[in-house]
């Protein structure tokens, strides 16, 4: 049901070791996530009004989710009577295939793109490099990603696992000259390169952060100004729209313009935003083109805990504060959306693959719970997605079996005195620690990953027995 | 079953039944006693240049601004008397036609615009293609972007600024700053495709 590039291809504990061997990678992701932390948390705390924004936002869009189908409805109608063409696509394979022939039909062969998670999602640029049609990424973290032929890392800065001197080579590597590895020239190098092609590309490609159903608009937010030329200069526009980034009203905007932009690069206000709603006369493209792909978002809808997912803005801050993404970055999850989001929308949107073991790829620490624009109670999410997931027969044997020893006293009490009398003989290994941090096999593989506690010399009724004479 | 048909129907067999209410408790008003000092402050800190005059020096800080620029292109509504100061070339933008990317993007082009409204509290203009603002690509392509703002445009907040406009079906463009990124380190530097240079006249009185 659906596809793309959120499908792990490999379990997250393999991944992560891997990563966790890059001691360069952990060097980069600790400097930039420490970086935004600190501007997020400097900008978020000047709003009086910060918690009664993220009740609102969270609020309408929760509401959005209930009403969906009519929203859904009201966009098509709006943005059609705007001058508009909306399409719709089940999942990756049909939006790829809707897109590409939309180019085809305009006998382009290159198209620039603007910095979408969508399209990312869908895996677009793959299927029209297959039908001949050159993607070019304009976004700065883009670019040096695809130049550098590799995956984005990150929701909002994609190649935030390169520091500075690694993007100079890169750029050096496909001929874009940057005479230091200064920031500033680094842009100027990126600027010099993709002009030549903004201002002659005839189809634009992009995402959209909103589309507001009264209207028929869509809003993209940006810095660069990357998403302004693909916006404006070409005579074509196309834009790919998960359905859950409807808004009801212009107004609701109010809300969401004030929590992006300080919780993704910890601004008071991006550098650009752009809203257009269908075709202007005399301004921008005369050809608008709107994808509404579901792709998975349908399936996690249907879930009454894990729907939450559906809220999300994709700002990014709960990567940014997340220990765990910090230390092993974004490709260990193997999805577009890593971090702590991607660990349960991509489980939710396809439950195939290695996307179960996402789930535990936390601490539980709620650091992103409270990071969350949108309050997406980001752990309640994960503990019902590892409740709710497939776990080991041996496990589960255990699990039924503890469970039958603890719903009766006396059952529960024999299972306390035998599990003591059979801990006496490791007590003296685990010291005063009370732990055992190695068991032999098959029982390694929980201590593998966290210590065994020992059962405590005395429970607490038998201390109230010793000590008021009563059981 | 067309896709339309099959995603509405997956929504509506998934969907939550139970309405929402949305409360709305955050700041309607933002309660800044000076705006205009705000909006100076905030546009300072994303690097662009601000000038504060009154209405009778307009059109000399506005060449003062311009004086590096050998071509300036203006929309077809800004007001002559912004332009009166300014000894250079002037391209009106749709007399009698549009004028040409390559125009715009020509060295030493800078652009006069007006703004819809700004925003104090973000530091942000709003440019929502009225006439003295034109079409999106005016404020895009050259290098240099200078923007007229009067006092009594300035909102406090981004609710109050978002309510003032009349058309929100029109081009909307939310400047704050020259073009920048964060995409290195994560770490803001500004000038990349927009406008390099952001100069924002305000006039107050």
């Amino acid at each position: 049901m659906s596809g793309g590039n959120i499908v792990a291809r490999r379990p997250f504990p393999a991944a992560a070791r891997e990563e966790l061997g890059d001691a360069q990678l952990r060097a980069n992701l600790r400097k930039a996530t420490h970086t935004i932390r600190d501007k997020r948390l400097r900008v978020v705390g000047e709003v009086p009004d910060w918690e009664a924004l993220r009740q609102s936002g969270a609020a309408i869009k929760d509401d959005v989710l209930s009403r969906l189908p009519e929203l859904l409805e009201e966009f098509e109608a709006t943005a059609t009577a705007a001058g508009a063409t909306v399409h719709w696509a089940r999942d990756a394979a049909e939006a790829c295939a809707v897109v590409t022939q939309l180019v085809r039909d305009t006998g382009a062969t290159e198209v620039v793109k603007v910095k979408s998670m969508a399209t990312q999602e869908i895996g677009l640029n793959e299927a029209l490099e297959a039908a001949g049609i050159d993607a070019v990424e304009t976004d700065l973290a883009e670019l040096i990603v695809q130049l550098a032929d590799d995956t984005p890392s990150h929701i909002l800065v994609p190649a935030i696992h390169y520091n500075r001197s690694q993007i100079r080579e890169i750029f050096t590597r496909n001929g874009l000259s940057a005479l230091t590895d200064d920031p500033p020239a680094l842009a100027e190098a990126a600027r010099r390169h993709l002009r030549a092609k903004f201002l002659s590309a005839r189809v634009g490609i992009s995402g959209a952060n909103f589309a507001v159903a009264e209207s028929g608009a869509l809003v993209v937010v940006e810095s660069e100004g990357n998403g302004r030329m693909c916006l404006t200069l070409p005579e074509t526009l196309i834009s790919v729209v998960g359905i859950e980034k409807i808004l009801p009203t212009f107004r609701d905007l109010e809300v969401f313009l004030q929590l992006l932009p300080r919780s993704s690069t910890g601004e008071r206000m991006n550098p650009y935003t752009s809203l257009w709603t269908g075709v202007t006369p005399g301004d921008g493209p005369q050809t608008v083109h709107i994808v509404l792909v579901d792709n998975g978002r349908t399936e996690t809808l249907a879930d009454d805990v894990g729907r939450q997912a559906l809220r999300c803005i994709r700002c990014s801050a709960c990567l940014n504060v997340c220990p765990v993404y910090e230390r092993v970055g974004g490709h260990a999850y193997g999805s577009v959306y890593p971090g702590p989001i991607g660990a349960i929308l991509s489980p939710q949107m396809s439950g195939e693959g290695a996307n179960r073991t996402l789930p535990y790829a936390s601490t539980l620490c709620g650091a992103c719970y409270d990071a969350c624009p949108v309050q997406i109670n980001i752990p309640e999410v994960l503990v019902h997605l590892r409740q709710t997931g497939p776990h080991p027969v041996a496990e589960r044997a255990a699990m039924r079996a503890l469970s039958w020893a603890m719903r009766d006293r006396r059952r529960y009490t024999a299972a306390l005195r035998a599990a003591r009398r059979g801990a006496a003989p490791v007590r003296w290994v685990a010291g005063r620690r009370g732990t055992v941090r190695h068991l032999p096999w098959p029982l390694s593989r929980w201590t593998s990953t966290r210590d065994a506690p020992l059962p405590a010399k005395q429970t607490f009724r038998e201390w109230w027995a010793t000590e008021r004479g009563q059981a | 079953m067309s896709a339309r048909d099959e995603v509405l129907r997956r929504v509506r067999a998934a969907r939550p039944a139970v309405p929402v209410a949305v409360p709305r408790e955050y700041l309607a008003v933002d309660g800044a006693e000076d705006l205009v000092a705000l909006l100076v402050d905030r546009l300072l800190d994303y690097k662009a240049t601000v000038r504060r005059c009154n209405p009778d020096e307009l059109a000399g800080t506005v060449a003062e601004l311009l004086s590096g620029a050998s071509t300036v292109v203006a929309p077809s509504g800004a007001p002559e008397g912004w332009l009166s100061g300014y000894q250079g070339r002037v391209l009106r933008d749709g007399e009698p036609q549009q004028l040409a990317v390559a125009d715009l993007d020509a060295p030493g082009v800078a652009v006069l615009t007006g703004c819809a409204v700004a925003v104090a509290r973000t530091g942000t203009l709003i440019l929502d293609a009225g006439p003295d603002q034109g079409r999106r690509a005016l404020s895009l392509v050259p290098d240099h972007h200078v923007c007229v703002v009067h006092s009594g445009q300035v909102a406090g907040g981004v609710p109050e600024a978002l309510a003032r406009l009349a058309d929100p079906t029109q081009p909307l463009t939310l400047i704050s700053g020259p073009s920048a990124t964060s995409d290195i380190e994560l770490n803001r530097v500004e000038g990349v495709h927009g406008p390099r240079r952001l100069d924002v006249v305000v006039v107050v009185g």
